[in-house]
């Protein structure tokens, strides 16, 4: 496996703050890699320190394999890592035309081959009718797609992605976003791509990396972490989930808890005190006192078209969220039984 | 923050060489202050009229700059949010004023109403000079600024005028604030209006001890006075620029507000830009058409009226190319590479500001006699004491212009490969390019109405517009100043055009 990026146990302080902690992350050649987690986290200013606009007080970044910066040195200026950017307002030039802006960064760019380039890339983007535009004459959405292209064209080694569509509307947002997908594909590019939308990074990427805290907490492909979050702050990040307490019990692989005596969970256990993640997928719903089931008093129910949630208590008075097929959401104030599916996710901490 | 982007040699030389040229009538003042001891210095220094002489300086320098703020935002908000229309037209009606020297304005009213003469007269003829310095950044920065917020603070429950006063003022502050810098730093080296209305300010206290007694020693410590007065400016502007912060999330098409405007309302608008148009331009332009109509007397000379245009013109174009020159990297150095060396590079070319344009140009006229005796009373001293003069003013111009340009952009344009020279020449400059036409035509205008600079050191023979004009209006033979004043509006007009050409183009981007 060629690693396009590679850092190293990299930090970084912003006066007092500790903004960075040892992250270290490995990204390999034509794979997008999702940086998700809170606003604030550090997740832009790791973008910074890999696009080359600051050096890492500690750590080395390294970008195929060519040490770029280490210990506070800048080694290789940002013009000259094969490093783009795409941030967040697009930031086209607007003294230049949408053909201007996607040529800004290729060699020779008057020549021929540099033409077809851009040609060749708008029409990746779906923007080739455009090229003779002003950036102001485009929509938002448009626009960040030739921040895009113009990232794309001069064959970089790895393209940066800071939030890209956090300016755009919701449904557009999601469009947006699955041409990115396609064009970066369809170029064979390497790509860091930096969100708060775990949706949106889950959906779309080869590996994710969950940040909290200025730490890397966990960086792996979206089934594995969404199946296995190494902590309950990961697991609570990525997903929807409620807590239930609950023990460690037998060979620490099954928990005692008010959905079952020894319901399986997916990491082993310490025996003792748990606390128990749930994702609402993992319940069913049965009628009340089938055999393996326990009750639930539904107190609420939401709807969102293709499927719904029901809220419920259990007999310990805890909370539960069940996800349903819209049509089988049961009426609030009855009761029903519920049984788990899968393995469950238990956590000491 | 570990590691700070390093300015490239390119820019900090030219720079450096610009900073130390504006020191030069510095060291002049200080070397000619001290020739009579110390003890001189001092004394002359605690002389009762000394501290008239302050005291009336800061009252018109406070006066003026408080009524320069207030009309000046006024316009600007006429112009960029007010629903009076054709905009194109509001500006240059409101820049006319620019195109007029001090000095003709307190001639056209002096010989309109005599009694006006003092304070009552520096007062109103600076007024009318100087509001286009706060008006014009004031109306770029409106431009620039999203109305959105505006229609939040709408929406937030604020009264129209309170969301005026709270978003729309708040966000020009910046601008605001180095307008009204710029009026300050005017008014103290202004000479003449206050020689015109002969009312006793430090410029022509100076210009007096120069003239009469050839004094100058005295000249030059009253000068040092001026330049600590500038230094105080500089620094206040610098706390305050330190602190501002412009901010716009996202992308898209921005929509000016449109609020509702009374019947009331609109008169009063339209009243108050009638008046100021009325008040600003019209005075100097009904005199000047009324002198030359008076002429019927003596025969206008044309070929000498046409002399002069060509030898003002001439001397405005050169000027303008080098001060744009010179000021580029003093102004991209400032605004992209923050740090107290540009700080300092800025500051000494706002200390040449203060100094008024008699004492740089005397300082030219040693230079010349001492260092560059070649060069004496040729047009190379001429145009470089004028660069001098204007170079303040075409920085601060095209700093705000750079300034407004988001970082990113040139985030982006270095990680395509471009290193930082290319990203100055690439991006930086062509998206600032109206702030450094503007500053252009700003110079060009200087240029044209300048007079101290222009009577010391204008090769023997040369006359200009304004050496005419002045010849003229100083022993009251206005019939004659007539044609001349008229050419130097008429050629004023123009770089007032590109002024206002490049503002609207900031607006289309």
């Amino acid at each position: 496996m060629t690693l396009s990026l590679s850092l190293r146990d990299v930090s970084h302080h912003y006066g007092d703050r500790l903004v960075l902690d040892s992250v270290n992350l490995d990204v390999p050649q034509r794979s997008i890699t999702a940086i998700i987690g809170p606003s604030g986290v550090g997740k832009t200013t790791l973008l910074r320190l890999i696009g080359g606009f600051e050096a890492p007080d500690k750590g080395r970044i390294e970008v195929e394999g060519e040490v770029v910066a280490e210990n506070s040195r800048l080694i290789i200026p940002p013009q000259s890592r094969g490093v783009t950017i795409v941030p967040q307002d697009g930031a086209l030039f607007s003294h230049l035309t949408v053909g201007g802006n996607v040529a800004f960064g290729v060699k020779n760019r008057r020549s021929a081959a540099a033409r077809a380039r851009v040609k060749e890339v708008l029409e990746i983007v779906g923007l080739a009718q455009y090229e003779k535009h002003r950036p102001s004459q485009l929509s938002g959405g448009m626009q960040q797609r030739v921040a895009l292209a113009r990232a794309l064209a001069p064959h970089p080694r790895v393209v940066l992605l800071d939030e890209p569509f956090a300016a755009l509307d919701a449904g557009l947002r999601e469009q947006v976003r699955e041409e990115t997908v396609r064009a970066l594909r369809a170029t064979n590019a390497t790509a860091v791509w930096v969100t708060h939308d775990q949706e949106e990074a889950l959906s779309t990427a080869d590996q994710v990396a969950v940040m909290l805290d200025g730490r890397m907490q966990q960086i792996a492909n979206p089934a594995t972490l969404y199946q296995y979050p190494v902590s309950r702050q990961v697991a609570e990040f990525v997903g929807d989930v409620f807590v239930l307490a609950g023990t460690s019990v037998g060979a620490g692989d099954r928990v005692q808890c008010a959905l079952g005596d020894a319901v399986p969970i997916a990491h082993a256990c310490q025996n003792g005190p748990v606390n128990i993640v749930v994702r609402p997928e993992q319940l069913t719903i049965v009628p009340e006192g089938a055999a393996g089931s326990v009750p639930v008093q539904i107190v609420g129910s939401k709807f969102f078209g293709h499927d719904g949630v029901i809220e419920g208590t259990l007999s310990t008075g805890e909370r539960v969220v069940i996800r349903l097929q819209a049509d089988q959401l049961p009426q609030v104030g009855s009761r029903v039984g519920v049984t788990t599916r899968g393995m469950l996710l238990a956590y000491t901490d | 923050m570990s590691s700070r982007v390093r300015a490239p040699f390119a820019l900090v030389a030219p720079a450096l060489v610009a900073a130390l040229l504006s020191l030069v009538p510095v060291w002049y003042l200080f070397q000619t202050a001290f020739t009579s001891g110390f003890a001189a210095v001092v004394d002359e220094l605690f002389q009762s009229r000394t501290l008239q002489l302050v005291l009336r300086s800061l009252l018109l320098m406070v006066t003026v700059t408080s009524a320069s703020v207030v009309i000046g935002v006024f316009a600007a908000w006429v112009v960029a949010r007010s629903p009076l229309r054709p905009r194109l037209l509001l500006i240059i009606a409101f820049s006319l004023s620019l195109a007029i020297p001090s000095y003709l304005a307190a001639f056209a009213w002096v010989s309109w109403i005599p009694g006006i003469s003092g304070f009552l007269g520096a007062f109103i003829v600076l007024t009318f000079v100087c509001y286009p310095f706060v008006m014009l950044p004031v109306i770029a920065s409106m431009d620039i600024s999203d109305p959105i917020s505006e229609k939040v603070a709408l929406s937030l429950g604020r009264t129209p005028f309170g969301v005026f006063r709270t978003v729309t003022l708040g966000q020009s502050r910046p601008a605001i604030t180095s307008g009204a810098l710029l009026v300050a730093l005017y008014v103290l080296s202004d000479f003449g209006a206050v020689a015109a209305m002969r009312y006793e300010v430090f410029t022509w206290v100076i210009y007096g001890a120069y003239r009469a007694g050839f004094n100058p020693s005295r000249a030059a410590i009253l000068s040092s006075v001026l330049l600590m007065a500038a230094l105080v400016l500089t620094l206040i502007e610098a706390r305050v620029r330190s602190t501002r912060d412009t901010f716009r999330l996202g992308s898209g098409v921005r929509r000016a507000t449109n609020i509702q405007f009374g019947v009331a309302a609109r008169i009063a608008t339209i009243t108050g830009a009638v008046l100021l148009v009325a008040l600003g331009a019209g005075v100097p332009i009904w005199r000047a058409i009324y002198w030359t109509g008076f002429d019927s007397s003596n025969q206008v000379q044309w070929n000498v009226v046409i002399n002069s245009i060509a030898t003002s013109f001439g001397i405005g174009v050169v000027t303008s190319v080098v001060t744009a020159l010179v000021a580029l990297p003093v102004a991209l150095l400032s605004a992209r590479y923050r740090g107290k060396a540009s700080q300092i590079i800025e500051g000494s070319t706002y200390v040449a500001h203060a100094l008024p344009g008699i004492v740089i140009a005397i300082s030219i006229v040693y230079l010349g006699i001492r260092t560059l005796r070649p060069l004496y009373q040729e047009m190379p001293l001429l145009i470089m004491a004028q660069v001098l003069i204007f170079l303040p003013l075409a920085v601060a111009s095209m700093r705000s212009a750079i300034a407004m340009s988001t970082q990113s952009l040139e985030n982006v344009a270095r990680s395509l490969g471009a290193g930082s020279m290319m990203t100055l020449l690439r991006v930086t400059i062509p998206l600032a390019l109206p702030g450094i036409m503007a500053a252009g035509a700003l110079s060009m205008l200087s240029s044209v109405k300048e007079l101290p600079a222009t009577l010391l050191l204008r090769p023997t023979g040369t006359e200009t517009l304004a050496t005419q004009i002045w010849k003229f209006s100083s022993v009251s033979d206005y019939a004659s100043v007539g044609p001349f004043a008229l050419a130097m509006i008429l050629l004023a007009v123009v770089p007032v055009a590109v002024l206002t050409a490049t503002t609207r183009q900031g607006v289309a981007r």
